[in-house]
């Protein structure tokens, strides 16, 4: 099969995305590497998840060119679309699973669209995803039964339901505890170590940045702050960064720093009490 | 108001493809089609069946009611039957049964279709390379075509039914009379033309319904502005069509 081939890289030349009239994003280049993980930091609002669905060929793009492997994203026939969307697996940031369906009708929801295989062959591969990402026993299980953890890990197994060669993951670790976040970048990893595929992970959360990223995009306020690999960034000596990485807050607080304001706003609450 | 207008002939034009694809294409069904269709004959026909039929037979009893002050004054309450049987097969039938579906399953579909594209739902079916149109909407327009004329006929013959026992029991008008009054008076195109209408009304509130839907934006908040929208514009729509389908019986009688 033409998809098991090679895992492509992602050019993005000069990319501007957002909404009709106004711009989200502008002038981001950068080259996700083939086989890596990439992952995209930013902050929450900052549109990463815009990014990614131009990415994916979902939103018109307003500037620049997007190029997995060699088709132009934007500039392709309608059967070059069906052919790379065959090869992309997206984990959404809630999962995204389709409620009225179970976790295994939904993993095999693409395998009957694009397969003539038939159903016993389906069950098969779907428990095997399932499988892939320890969720075999909840097969028969509908998404809202599920922990919000469980559906992420969920939405992987369908991403993964047609052996993509390009894996898109929208905040994997947001709003998880910290152990299941790190189950998840483990998850992450073992995908990168089992198959050959690029993978982009969009996250604000640094703890998996430090360890699963092997390439590094940064963004802030609309546009590309720093781009390269994982030690580059660690070497990288940009105040912003550098205050971005220990995680600063980015203004001063007016309470904290102001004494005489401080005090007055406890006494207050003092009296109040009394 | 442009992007409406876009995503309302998007809307149209899948929905076409869909038919075409359904009447004159090969292949089989996929599996977890079929399964969607018959979800949704059963829930807009099945479950809508209790209040439908209250509500036919109240309509039937105020229509016989009302005929009844106006025709004993000329001494021909025997014409109640006619009243009452044309009132509600050619209006009363499919306006009210059309009302309800609006509120059962109009909002339902707006509020699915809302909810799955803002929970990201709908971009992940169009990743998969699935039509969301076919996926979503399809059934649904179906089992609306099928359902809202079925649901209507049953209203026609409980509304009917309910006024004859009560024109017999309370205005003192022989049951037998009643019902050949009926059969002689009502025309068979007076019940297909009201069911062509109700059919006609379940496209539009389907049209309508998942077209506000797919307009959601962003927030839970739109889901609800989204209904309300959907349910408002389907009753706007329906009386005006109504209008439509009148006159155009008036001019072809
Ligand atoms: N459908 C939309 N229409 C208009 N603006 C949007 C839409 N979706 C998101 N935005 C805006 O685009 C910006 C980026 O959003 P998003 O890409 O979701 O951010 P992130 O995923 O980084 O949290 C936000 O300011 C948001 O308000
Ligand atoms: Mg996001």
């Amino acid at each position: 099969m033409a998809s098991r081939l090679q895992a492509p890289e992602i050019k993005l030349d000069n990319v501007s995305v957002g909404y009709g009239e106004r711009l989200v994003l502008q002038n981001i280049t950068a080259t996700l590497p083939a086989g890596g993980i990439s992952v995209i930091l930013g902050g929450s609002g900052c549109g990463k998840s815009t990014l990614l669905r131009n990415i994916l060929g979902l939103a018109p793009l307003i500037g620049g060119a997007i190029t997995l492997g060699d088709v132009n994203l934007y500039a392709r026939s309608e059967e070059e679309m069906v052919a790379l969307r065959m090869r992309l697996g997206v984990l959404f940031q809630d999962g995204a699973l389709l409620g009225s369906l179970t976790l295994g009708e939904n993993v095999a929801l693409p395998l009957h669209e694009h397969t003539e295989l038939d159903e016993a062959l389906i069950y098969e591969v779907v428990n095997m995803k399932l499988r892939l990402v320890g969720l075999e026993q909840f097969i028969d299980y509908y998404p809202r039964q599920l922990s919000g953890g469980m559906r992420k890990r969920a939405g992987l197994a369908r991403a993964m339901a047609l052996d993509p060669a390009i894996l898109l993951c929208d905040e994997p670790t947001s709003g998880l505890d910290p152990i299941t976040s790190a189950d998840m970048d483990q998850l992450i990893l073992e995908l990168k170590a089992t198959f050959a595929m690029t993978i982009v992970v969009v996250t604000h959360d640094l703890e998996s940045l430090f360890t699963i990223a092997d390439f590094v995009v940064v963004l802030e306020k609309g546009r590309m702050l720093f781009t390269g690999t994982l030690d580059e960034l660690r070497r990288c000596e940009d105040p912003y960064i550098v205050n971005f990485l220990d995680r600063q807050p980015s203004r001063k607080s007016a309470i904290l720093n102001d004494d005489c304001l401080f005090a007055k706003l406890r006494s207050r609450q003092g009296a109040g009490r009394g | 108001m442009g992007e409406e207008l876009r995503v309302f002939i998007w809307l149209v034009n899948s929905l076409s493809r869909c038919a075409g694809r359904r009447f004159f294409g090969k292949g089989r069904t996929k599996p977890y089609l079929r399964d969607v269709s018959w979800n949704h004959l059963s829930w807009i026909g099945a479950d809508s069946l209790p209040i439908v039929s209250v509500i036919a037979a109240c309509t039937g009893i105020i229509l016989a009611l009302q005929a009844a002050i106006q025709l004993e004054k000329v001494g021909a309450l025997s014409y109640v039957a006619n009243l009452v049987g044309f009132s509600i097969v050619t209006e009363l039938g499919p306006l009210l049964t059309c009302l309800i579906i609006t509120g059962r399953a109009g909002a339902a579909f707006t509020a699915e279709i809302a909810t799955m594209k803002i929970s990201e739902e709908i971009d992940a079916l169009e990743v998969m390379g699935m039509d969301a149109v076919r996926f979503l909407v399809w059934p649904k327009f179906m089992a609306m075509l099928i359902m809202a004329p079925l649901l209507t006929l049953w209203s026609d013959f409980v509304g009917i039914l309910s006024g004859g026992i009560f024109s017999n029991a309370v205005l003192g008008l022989s049951g037998k009379v009643y019902f050949e009054q009926t059969a002689t008076f009502l025309k068979f195109t007076d019940v297909v033309s009201g069911l062509v209408k109700s059919a006609g009304f379940g496209a539009a509130i389907t049209l309508i319904c998942c077209w506000q839907g797919f307009l959601a934006r962003d927030g839970a908040a739109d889901v609800g502005q989204r209904t309300t929208k959907a349910v408002v514009q389907s009753i706007f729509i329906m009386i005006l069509l109504d209008l439509f389908f009148t006159a155009l019986n008036y001019i072809f009688r």
